[in-house]
Parts: structure tokens; C-alpha cells; sequence
């Protein structure tokens, strides 16, 4: 009941949207989500895009663990 | 050869060498002893697919929380829902989960097996569209969830009214997380320090709604998506805040939930639902914890369109689900569990709910 999955908008249409989950295309609607366009991922829940996926927020989040992990790194190892 | 299709924002946060390195950071900065409940069934499932528990120090304790709607639904509403299917001319539309969950004598799926006309849908869209299409029929979508799906219903239930569908009705059954969560606290039964909020309400309801817990009752909060990396990210940070002894509410899953929430669906949750008091399985009463169909659009009302008559409300009994449900047992605690309790023949919800704690436990935790 919480899952929601990323799906990529390939096309909009009053207020239902094309979208693309893993290769498989299916309309879903985005009376939630008014603001949508297409390229933009949404966050699919029942059948509604809930939320639009902040892709910079995603970029920022995965560079966190790089640092993290590159930190991690130099504790084990010790700084080259 | 196949190649799985890359699923973006997933597998990047399946990463198991950056797994590793937020796993390394969690065992290096926890030193206190602290009690995180993730509180929703969603994280639940990860957690235990994904073995996270095991890959935390001994320092991190992990709870279960009341937070799958279908493990919370009481009998007494699961046996209204029941007691609906049988009337005649009415399609009882739901989602899956629902239909193997046992209420008090019966299910959605036994009635449906003796007559009933109980159909599985992905969406209120195909409620909507099943309703469209019998128009002689009276068509109930069972609305259970909790505010990521709210909004869903109310968006069905305006289209219906714009549309002049007038066989189309909710039996709303819906709740809300952070008055139960409030409740928990308040009645001090279960101890804890750290809370992972459920990412997909909060995307709804935003991360201001959770800031009770830090304030009032200290508890460090972290809304956390559910991928295995943005749990352990979640659990990091809980970490953190609680080593510093700085509890408050950060956003971890930064992608997915802005700390206003989304407005567009708050609005329109707003407009057809106001707030009742709920029944929570294992909990009880809570006061403005549930949503029921506001004057405007009571002509949508199951409740109040249709003479139900549920019959006398049974429990199971020795089913733990209620104090597993607040955080207080675990399924191992439950004598029922795995003897004659299976996902194949489930006594209570935890056990038939895809996010229920013992269904989870009994998928991954056991041989």
C-alpha cells in the first residue's frame, strides 16, 4: 500500500499520461500532479502519479554515498 | 540472452558497494543503544528482503510499526466490506489485498466464492470504469489506505460528480499516520527513539506533520524512500541525530517528498474527506486518525447508501496481530505464527497483507 514506482512520461493527454515502467507503457493520471511533463519521472502509486521525482535531489542524494563511500575507503585503508 | 531493463531511481539505490559504505558509517557512529520503528509495512518488506537488520550493529534495534492498512483494518470494518458484497446488485471493488484477509466469520474472497461479485482492481480508475459500465449496478470501491492512496479516492470521487456517475460509492475506511503514531507515543507503551517515516505519505503530506514527535517526545524522525540503500541512508541518519541527542525531522529521500508535501492532492483529500476517530486493529480508538466522506459528496457514502448490517464482531483468538502491530511483539512471539498461521491459511491480517509483519517474517526470515 506505501509502494509507489518511478515511471518515465512519454506522453501527456488532458489528464492522463503515457508512461513507461521498465520497458512497459501504461495511462495513469496526473490530476495529482498537474505540473507534470513529459521526460519527467513520476512517482506511480494505484494507478496516479503521486509525485514528480526531483531528479537533481536523486543526483545529489547518490553523490552523498559516493562521498560516503570514498570517506569509508580512506578510514579503512588509511588516506593514500 | 536477456538483458533486465535498468530500472531508473531503483538500481542505483541497490548499490551493494555504496550499501557497504553507509552499513560502515552506521557501525562507526552508533554507540547508544536506540529503537527505530519503521512504521510502515512498505519498509518492513525491504528491510527483511533485503536482510538489513543483520547488516546493523547490535546498538540499532529495529520495530515493526501499525503501518499497513490493511493489517489495521478492525474486524468490525472488515465485516461491513463482507456484509456489502452480499447485497444484491452491488460490484464490491477492491485491491488485492484485501481479499484474503479474514474479518470475523468470513472474507471478500469466501463470499465471492459463494456469489458475490468481488473484483480485484489496480485503481479507483477501474472502479470508476466498472461503474460506467453496469450502470444498473451499484459499483463500492473498499477505500482502504492511508494518505498516499487518499487522495486517489477523492480524485475518483470528483470525477464521478463531475461525471454524474451516480452508481459509484467509496466505503472509505481510510486512516491517518501521524495520529496513530501520536498515540503510540502518548500512551508510552513502546519505547522508542527513532522513527523512519513512510516516504510515500509523507510525499503526500510533506515532513511538517511529523515534527510532533521530534518536539513533543524527542523522537528523532527521518522520511526514508524504500529502496535498500534509502533505508540504510534513513537508519545513518537516525543515527546521527540521536548520537548528537538533536532529534528533529530531516528528509532522506530528498527525490521523492518535498517538506511542504504535494498541495494539489492535500487539496483535493481536503475537499471530499474530513476527519473521523478510526478504529485501529490492536490499538483501538484514535481520534481524527480516519477519513470519512464529507456533507457535499455524501451521495458517494457506502455507509450511509446502503443498510449494512455486519453481524457481531469476533477476534481470533491468540492472534498477536494487535501487539505486533503497536511494536510490542514480534511474529516469532505469536504461538500462532507458522503453525497455524501460514500465508496459506492465514488467522490474521500481519499474515495475508503483502506488507504484513508476519508475512514478511515468514517469507524471509525463516528456512
Amino acid at each position: 500500500m506505501c509502494l509507489a514506482i518511478p515511471a518515465l512520461v512519454k506522453s501527456l493527454e488532458g489528464d492522463l499520461a503515457e508512461v513507461e515502467i521498465g520497458g512497459i507503457g501504461r495511462k495513469i493520471s496526473t490530476v495529482l500532479t498537474p505540473e507534470v511533463k513529459v521526460g519527467d519521472y513520476v512517482l506511480l502509486h494505484t494507478g496516479y502519479a503521486i509525485n514528480v521525482i526531483d531528479e537533481e535531489e536523486a543526483e545529489e542524494t547518490l553523490k552523498l554515498f559516493a562521498e560516503m563511500a570514498l570517506l569509508e575507503d580512506e578510514l579503512e585503508w588509511g588516506t593514500p | 540472452m536477456f538483458e533486465k531493463k535498468k530500472m531508473r531511481f531503483i538500481d542505483e539505490f541497490r548499490d551493494a558497494e555504496l550499501a557497504k559504505a553507509v552499513i560502515g558509517r552506521i557501525h562507526r557512529r552508533s554507540r547508544r543503544h536506540v529503537r527505530l520503528m519503521e512504521f510502515c509495512g512498505g519498509h518492513t518488506v525491504a528491510i527483511m528482503k533485503h536482510g538489513l537488520r543483520q547488516l546493523l550493529p547490535e546498538t540499532v534495534e529495529m520495530l515493526s510499526g501499525p503501518g499497513c492498512p490493511v493489517c489495521v483494518t478492525a474486524n468490525q470494518d472488515l465485516d461491513k466490506a463482507i456484509a456489502l458484497a452480499r447485497h444484491p446488485g452491488v460490484i464490491i471493488t477492491t485491491f488485492g489485498d484485501m481479499l484474503k484477509i479474514p474479518g470475523s466469520r468470513s472474507s471478500l474472497q469466501k463470499v465471492r466464492a459463494d456469489g458475490a461479485d468481488v473484483r480485484v482492481v489496480y485503481s479507483t480508475i477501474d472502479a470508476l470504469q466498472i461503474a460506467r459500465e453496469n450502470p444498473e449496478k451499484a459499483v463500492v470501491f473498499i477505500g482502504i489506505g492511508f494518505e498516499a492512496t487518499a487522495p486517489t479516492v477523492a480524485a475518483s470521487i470528483i470525477n464521478a460528480d463531475e461525471e454524474w456517475i451516480s452508481n459509484y460509492y467509496v466505503l472509505s475506511m481510510h486512516k491517518l499516520c501521524p495520529p496513530v503514531i501520536e498515540a503510540l507515543l502518548s500512551c508510552g507503551e513502546v519505547k522508542l527513539d527513532g522513527l523512519i517515516c513512510p516516504g510515500h505519505v509523507s510525499a503526500i503530506i510533506g515532513s511538517r506533520p511529523w515534527e510532533f514527535a521530534a518536539t513533543d517526545y524527542g523522537i528523532a524522525c527521518v522520511v526514508s524512500g524504500f529502496e535498500p540503500l534509502d533505508i540504510l541512508q534513513s537508519v545513518a541518519m537516525l543515527v546521527d541525530q540521536l548520537e548528537r541527542g538533536e532529534p528533529r525531522v530531516d528528509i532522506a529521500y530528498r527525490r521523492g517528498v518535498r517538506p511542504e508535501g504535494n498541495l494539489r492532492a492535500q487539496e483535493l483529500m481536503n475537499t471530499v474527506f474530513e476527519f473521523s476517530p478510526a478504529t485501529w486493529r490492536g490499538i483501538g480508538t484514535v481520534p481524527d486518525s480516519g477519513l470519512i466522506l464529507r456533507k457535499e459528496y455524501e451521495r458517494f457514502d457506502a455507509e450511509l447508501a446502503f443498510d449494512i448490517e455486519p453481524g457481531q464482531t469476533l477476534e481470533h483468538k491468540g492472534c498477536l496481530c494487535g501487539d505486533i502491530l503497536r511494536g510490542v511483539k514480534t511474529p516469532v512471539d505469536c504461538k500462532l505464527f507458522g503453525t497455524s498461521c501460514t500465508p496459506e491459511h492465514p488467522v490474521g491480517p500481519c499474515m495475508v497483507s503483502s506488507e504484513g509483519s508476519c508475512a514478511s517474517y515468514y517469507h524471509y526470515e525463516t528456512a
